[in-house]
């Protein structure tokens, strides 16, 4: 499903990701665990093809081609999606109407047909439902005013409706309530076949309870130090990141923008 | 400086030219205010930068190679051929057209206004019944920053009247549909028009304005408008004007004791185009909404000017403009909410934001309030930015071609605008009016 291979990218001259590897084949679910800084909200982002990063060395299949060549729509119509760390709040335009053009994006590039308003609004039922997701908030502007947690969310419903091959989950986890990771952990496990892939990016142990991986890497310093199977979280829980630190390095902030 | 002189001098000579054609059946007095108009024009010219008021609008610029002949009042084009070219009728909606400034009777339908609600040209109540505009010709103030409201005095030959009756309610917007474009050689026409509303009424009144092909004309139209105590206008304005159109629309707008003024302007259309509206506060409790939209590309040039006089206590008002600008297009805006000292507990609110598309893309924005009260709520805020990256990004990530997740931002930001218009039917054509408008941009671009 996706080959990163050696991979080195810097934002503004700075190096965040260097040497970086990692296969992940269809049917797995793999965890970057990580202190702040270590590169793993980089890693999501020019997954996802936002603009910015300098990608100096290496390179990134997805299903055997060259990913980096893609727009970002065009590695969404392939079947990539990033659940943001920090969702975007688009004022003005209504949820409802955002997720029926992505989805009828996708479809369209499917060779499907598009839905119209109705049979949209009756297919998303169907999912908010499950995420326990108020029909309120397909009325409201995209993410504005939603709280952390509906936020979140908002993010798996856009997965749940837009079907991704592979799915990146961007410390998904971050500012949710326990009833609120139980949801968004269910939506993912939900989300698990055999034909899917997911990585997920975190901080915590925690939501690794729920969502149990088939493989774990400790990413520090911008590249995957170790890996392991799900114990390694647990380790990782109680010993902590200060292993992988190196003590001189300055680090970079979590989830850092290009300028 | 000449060429100024110049520009102004070949609208001197057309005004002597005139004189037989206007003053056919003017009145003493009329004449008289014409030769007033006439001179207050000649000594100030037609605008250029150097003018406070138009500092950032070069009119001069875009007069000046084009020398514009009267618009006659003859009756071509044929009725036929314009037919064509309105919006459908739908058979309810009272309907007056006007053709290159001159009223085309056999294509309106006055008749469908109720009762208590009338219609009339400009140029048949100046013949049939002249002194029942002389008090509002005559008393329509006139600052000397207006050259063009004084050149439209001294032309003024037709235009729509139109008399709301004391607590009359009409329910149907009326619609006043201008065609322009459809002369042969450039024209120049001055309409001269006047809304009254007698106490406790109700009306909508829209204006489309239409224009054909990509031949330029100059429309300078004045609209003097009375709204009488706990009545309540609803003024709304569609400008397309034709690629090369000159126009500048001058609105003066009294409001009574509890009454309402609201006025929106979607502007599309013309290669310069100035709505300047002033509204007077005039009784305890008036309110007014200023506010419109605009949709620019190429070398289009958009200006709302605006000067909103709180004369008495407890007025409010209310501005909120948005618009997009591309190419080499430019969007002026320039409001003045002046509170007189007398004028304590009022409240304004004046926001303009403009969405540049492009990096050759202009705004320039003159927000002024001139406060004398002590006891007063007043916000403004004025900025210009480009699309949100951020936003971009989310909404491509989720598989939308880049133009439509474009579209989509700029239609939600003009949305915001468009939400001023309290007439739902026509909020909700200006919505769709807007995402057909940058559908046709990007295909126009492709």
């Amino acid at each position: 499903m996706l080959e990163i291979t050696n991979l080195h990218a810097a934002i503004d001259g700075k190096e965040i990701l260097r040497g970086f590897d990692l296969t992940i084949h269809a049917g797995e679910v793999h965890a970057i665990m990580g202190p702040n800084g270590s590169g793993k909200s980089t890693l999501a982002h020019i997954l996802a093809g936002r603009d910015g990063y300098d990608i100096t060395e290496g390179e990134v299949l997805y299903k055997g081609a060259n990913l980096l060549d893609l727009s970002i729509e065009e590695r969404a119509l392939e079947g990539i999606f990033l659940a943001f760390q920090y969702p975007v709040e688009v004022p003005g335009v209504p949820n409802a109407t955002f997720l029926r053009e992505a989805v009828n994006s996708i479809r369209a590039h499917q060779g499907k047909d598009e839905f119209d308003a109705m049979e949209f609004l009756k297919w998303v039922r169907t999912k908010t439902k499950e995420l326990d997701i108020p029909d309120e908030m397909l009325k409201r502007s995209v993410n504005a005013g939603f709280s952390g947690g509906e936020k979140k969310r908002n993010e798996i419903l856009q997965m749940a409706l837009l079907e991704p091959s592979f799915a990146v989950l961007d410390e998904t986890d971050s500012g949710l309530d326990i009833d609120a990771l139980k949801v968004v952990a269910n939506g993912v496990n939900a989300f698990r076949s055999p034909e899917r892939a997911t990585l997920i990016i975190t901080h915590y142990q925690r939501l690794l309870d729920y969502i149990v991986p088939d493989h774990v890497h400790v990413l520090a310093n911008g590249k995957i130090q170790r890996s392991g199977d799900e114990g390694l979280a647990k380790e990782l829980e109680k010993q902590g990141y200060s292993d992988y630190v190196e003590t001189t390095a300055t680090q970079d902030k979590a989830g850092a923008s290009p300028a | 400086m000449t060429s100024v002189a110049a520009s102004a001098s070949s609208f001197l000579d057309q005004f002597t030219r005139a004189q037989q054609y206007l003053a056919a059946s003017d009145a003493p007095w009329l004449a008289r205010l014409r030769d007033e108009g006439i001179s207050q024009f000649a000594s100030a010219g037609v605008p250029t930068r150097q003018d406070e008021a138009w500092k950032f609008t070069d009119l001069h610029r875009v007069l000046r190679d084009t020398e514009f002949s009267i618009a006659d009042n003859d009756e071509t084009p044929s009725s036929t051929d314009v037919t064509e070219l309105l919006p459908l009728d739908d058979g309810t909606t009272p309907r007056v057209i006007f053709v290159n400034g001159s009223f085309r009777p056999e294509l309106s339908t006055p008749d469908r206004l109720p009762k208590n609600v009338t219609f009339e040209s400009f140029r048949r109540k100046l013949a049939i019944e002249p002194a029942a505009l002389q008090e509002n010709l005559e008393g329509f103030f006139v600052p000397s920053s207006q050259p063009l409201l004084a050149l439209n005095t001294a032309f003024m030959a037709d235009g729509f009247l139109l008399h709301i009756g004391q607590a009359a309610r009409v329910d149907v917007p009326i619609e006043i549909i201008l065609v322009g474009g459809l002369s042969e050689g450039p024209v120049a026409y001055h309409p001269r028009n006047l809304i009254v509303l007698e106490d406790d009424s109700q009306a909508t009144v829209l204006e489309r304005h239409i224009g054909i092909g990509d031949d330029t004309y100059f429309t300078n139209s004045a609209t003097e408008i009375r709204v009488g105590d706990s009545a309540t206008l609803r003024h709304y304005s569609e400008q397309r004007e034709n690629s090369q159109a000159v126009r500048v629309a001058t609105v003066h707008s009294q409001v009574g004791h509890e009454a309402t003024y609201e006025t929106f302007e979607l502007a599309m259309g013309g290669r310069l185009a100035r709505r300047e509206v002033s509204v007077r506060l005039a009784g305890r409790g008036a309110h007014c909404n200023i506010s419109g939209a605009y949709l620019l590309r190429n070398r289009q040039h958009c200006d709302n000017t605006t000067v909103i006089e709180h004369k008495v206590p407890g007025t409010s008002c209310r501005e909120v403009f948005k618009g997009a600008v591309d190419d080499h297009a430019r969007s002026v805006f320039q409001g003045k909410i002046l509170i007189n000292r007398q004028a304590q507990q009022s409240d304004g609110h004046q926001m303009s934001k403009a969405l540049l598309l492009a990096p050759t893309a202009e705004a320039d924005m003159k927000p002024e309030l001139e406060i004398y009260a002590d006891d007063v709520r007043c916000s403004h805020g004025a900025t210009t930015g480009r699309l949100d990256n951020e936003a971009l990004y989310y909404l491509r990530s989720r598989g939308l071609a880049e133009p439509l997740a474009r579209r989509l931002l700029i239609e939600s930001f003009i949305k915001e605008a468009l939400d001023e218009v309290s007439f739902d039917a026509l909020r909700t054509a200006w919505v769709d009016e807007v995402a057909s408008w940058l559908v046709r941009k990007d295909e126009a671009a492709a």
